[in-house]
C-alpha cells in the first residue's frame, strides 16, 4: 500500500509553547490510524495541523491531496440546540446541499430512519446526533476521515456501536481514517497503527499489538493502568 | 390607493415594510450569530454621519452610509488583524462614534437620530430603500446557508470549501446596510431592536429554518405597519411604536413558545 500521508519532523508552537516537537509518522492508504494520549497532549492540536488550521514547521505531504471529512471534537447538540435547523436544514448547510435521495441513503447507512428528517437536530439524542454527523461527513464521499473522539458525549455501550458503524462503513468505503480517542479497546480492535502522544512529546508509533505494553500506556498516562486486550 | 391614505404615509408604510423585512431576514442569522447585541454598537456607526447631514441639511442617506460602510470595514479589517472578540472590538468603534457625534451634534436637533424620520422620506429615499433591501436581499439568501455553518462551527465551512472572510465581509456590509435603513425607521440608538425582536419572536414559533425566516420577515413587516398606524392614532412617535408592537409580539411568542428548544 502507498503511504498517502508523509509527516516529518512536525513542530507546532501555539501562544509560544511547544505543543508539537519534532514528530515524524506516516499513514498508508486503506489505513485506521488512532492518536492517543492524555489530555493536553496535543492530540486535537495534531488533528487540526494536519487539516491546515494551525501553523507549523516541518513538512505535511499529502501524496495526492484527497477529499477529508472531519468530525470536530467540539461540536456537541449544544452547538445546534440555539437553532431551529431540522436534520433536513442541517444537511442543506453542506456545500454543495446534497439531493434528498442521498440523505435518505446516508442516514439508512448509519442506522436512522428517514422520520428524523423533519425533527430539530437539537432534540436529537447524543448517540443519533453522532450518527447524523457522521452521515453528514459521509455523504460528500471522503477518502480520508479525521475523527476527534466520535463518542464523546454518547452514553457507555453507545459508544462501541459507534466504533463498529465506522469499522463497518471504512470497509465499504474503502476509507483511510485517522482517529483520536480514549478508548483503548477500539485501538486493539480497529486500528493498524497508534501514535501515543504525552505532554512531553511523542513516545511510540507502531502497531498496537507491538507496541501498547502495560509499561507503555503507564508512560503514556502517568498512572497504573490494566490493559484488556480485545480478540477480534 | 392615494385617496384612501395621503402620498406621504404611502412612502412610509412602504419604506418601513422593505426596511423591517430585511431587519428580520438579517435578524435570524445575526440572532443565531449571537451578533444580535453586537448590532447596537455598529448601528451607532451610523450617528456622526447623521450628525454632519443634520448639520449641513442634506439627506441622512449620504451622512449615514459612508460613516457605517467605512466603520465595518475597519471593524472586519481589525479583527482580521488582532484575532480580538467581534464585540470588543465593535465596542471600541461604538466609541469612537458616539462620542465624536456627540461633540458635533447640536442637542435640539437631536430628534431625528434618536427617534428616526420614517414619516418625513422622501419618494427619491424610499426608492433608494427598496433598491437597497432587494439588494441585501439577495445577499443574504445567497450567502445565508453558508454563514449558517460558520455560525455551527466555523471548521467544518472551512473543509466544506467556504471563503471564511469573504463571507464574513458580505455579511458585514449587509449589517451596515440595514442598519443604515433603520436608522430612518427607528433612529440609530435602538435599531439593534429591529434586528433582534423579530428574529427572537420567530425562534420560539419555529421548527424549521424556513419557517424561522418567513415568521421572522413577517414579524418584523407586522410591528411596523402596526407601530405606523398606532403612533398616528396616538400622537407618538413613530420610531419608538414599531419597535413597541415588535415588543406585543415578542410577549405573545413566548406564551406560545415550542417546548423543543
Amino acid at each position: 500500500m502507498n503511504n498517502l500521508l508523509k509527516v516529518r519532523n512536525l513542530n507546532v508552537t501555539l501562544e509560544g509553547e511547544k505543543v508539537i516537537e519534532n514528530l515524524s509518522f506516516q499513514v498508508k492508504q486503506g489505513e485506521i490510524l488512532t492518536i492517543l494520549g492524555p489530555n493536553g497532549s496535543g492530540k486535537s492540536v495534531l488533528l487540526r495541523t494536519l487539516l491546515g488550521f494551525l501553523p507549523y514547521q516541518g513538512k505535511i505531504v499529502w501524496q495526492k491531496k484527497p477529499k477529508i471529512g472531519y468530525l470536530p471534537q467540539g461540536l456537541t447538540q449544544l452547538k445546534v440546540k440555539d437553532y431551529p435547523l431540522t436534520v433536513m436544514d442541517f444537511f442543506a448547510l453542506k456545500n454543495p446541499s446534497p439531493e434528498h435521495k442521498e440523505i435518505v441513503k446516508f442516514l439508512h447507512l448509519v442506522g436512522l430512519g428517514e422520520e428524523v428528517l423533519r425533527k430539530v437536530t437539537g432534540s436529537l439524542s447524543g448517540g443519533q446526533f453522532q450518527r447524523l454527523l457522521i452521515a453528514w461527513v459521509l455523504i460528500s464521499h471522503p477518502k480520508v476521515i479525521f475523527f476527534d473522539e466520535p463518542t464523546a458525549g454518547v452514553d457507555i455501550g453507545g459508544g462501541e456501536t459507534i466504533y463498529s458503524l465506522l469499522h463497518t462503513i471504512w470497509k465499504e468505503e474503502k476509507l483511510t481514517i485517522i482517529l483520536v480517542t480514549h478508548d483503548l479497546s477500539v485501538v486493539y480492535k480497529y486500528s493498524d497503527n497508534v501514535l501515543c502522544l504525552t505532554r512531553k512529546g511523542h513516545l511510540c508509533f507502531g502497531p498496537p499489538k507491538d507496541i501498547l505494553n502495560q509499561k507503555m500506556l503507564e508512560k503514556i498516562y502517568g498512572t497504573e493502568i490494566k490493559v484488556y486486550e480485545h480478540h477480534i | 390607493m392615494m385617496n384612501i391614505i395621503s402620498s406621504q404615509l404611502f412612502l412610509t408604510l412602504v419604506s418601513a415594510i422593505f426596511i423591517t423585512a430585511i431587519t428580520g431576514y438579517l435578524g435570524t442569522l445575526m440572532l443565531s450569530k449571537k451578533m444580535s447585541i453586537v448590532a447596537d454598537p455598529l448601528s451607532h456607526l451610523t450617528l456622526p454621519g447623521a450628525a454632519l447631514a443634520i448639520i449641513y441639511g442634506y439627506s441622512l442617506f449620504l451622512g449615514v452610509f459612508p460613516f457605517v460602510i467605512l466603520g465595518t470595514i475597519l471593524i472586519w479589517l481589525v479583527e482580521k488583524r488582532t484575532k480580538l472578540p467581534m464585540e470588543n472590538v465593535a465596542a471600541i468603534i461604538f466609541a469612537i462614534a458616539v462620542s465624536s457625534a456627540l461633540l458635533i451634534l447640536p442637542i435640539d436637533k437631536a430628534e431625528e437620530i434618536l427617534i428616526g424620520n420614517i414619516t418625513n422620506i422622501s419618494t427619491l429615499e424610499t426608492l433608494i430603500t427598496i433598491i437597497l433591501s432587494l439588494i441585501v436581499f439577495f445577499v443574504i439568501q445567497k450567502i445565508y446557508l453558508k454563514m449558517m455553518l460558520i455560525n455551527v462551527y466555523e471548521d467544518l465551512a472551512v473543509i466544506e470549501g467556504v471563503n471564511i472572510s469573504l463571507y464574513n465581509l458580505l455579511y458585514l456590509l449587509s449589517i451596515a446596510i440595514v442598519l443604515g435603513l433603520g436608522v430612518y425607521l427607528v433612529g440609530g440608538f435602538i435599531t439593534a431592536a429591529l434586528i433582534a425582536i423579530p428574529a427572537a419572536s420567530a425562534k420560539n414559533l419555529s421548527k424549521n429554518l424556513f419557517s424561522y425566516k418567513l415568521l421572522s420577515i413577517v414579524f418584523g413587516v407586522i410591528s411596523a405597519v402596526a407601530g405606523i398606524f398606532l403612533a398616528r392614532l396616538i400622537h407618538l412617535p413613530t420610531g419608538p411604536m414599531v419597535i413597541a408592537a415588535s415588543v406585543i409580539l415578542f410577549s405573545i411568542s413566548v406564551i406560545f413558545q415550542r417546548k423543543t428548544f
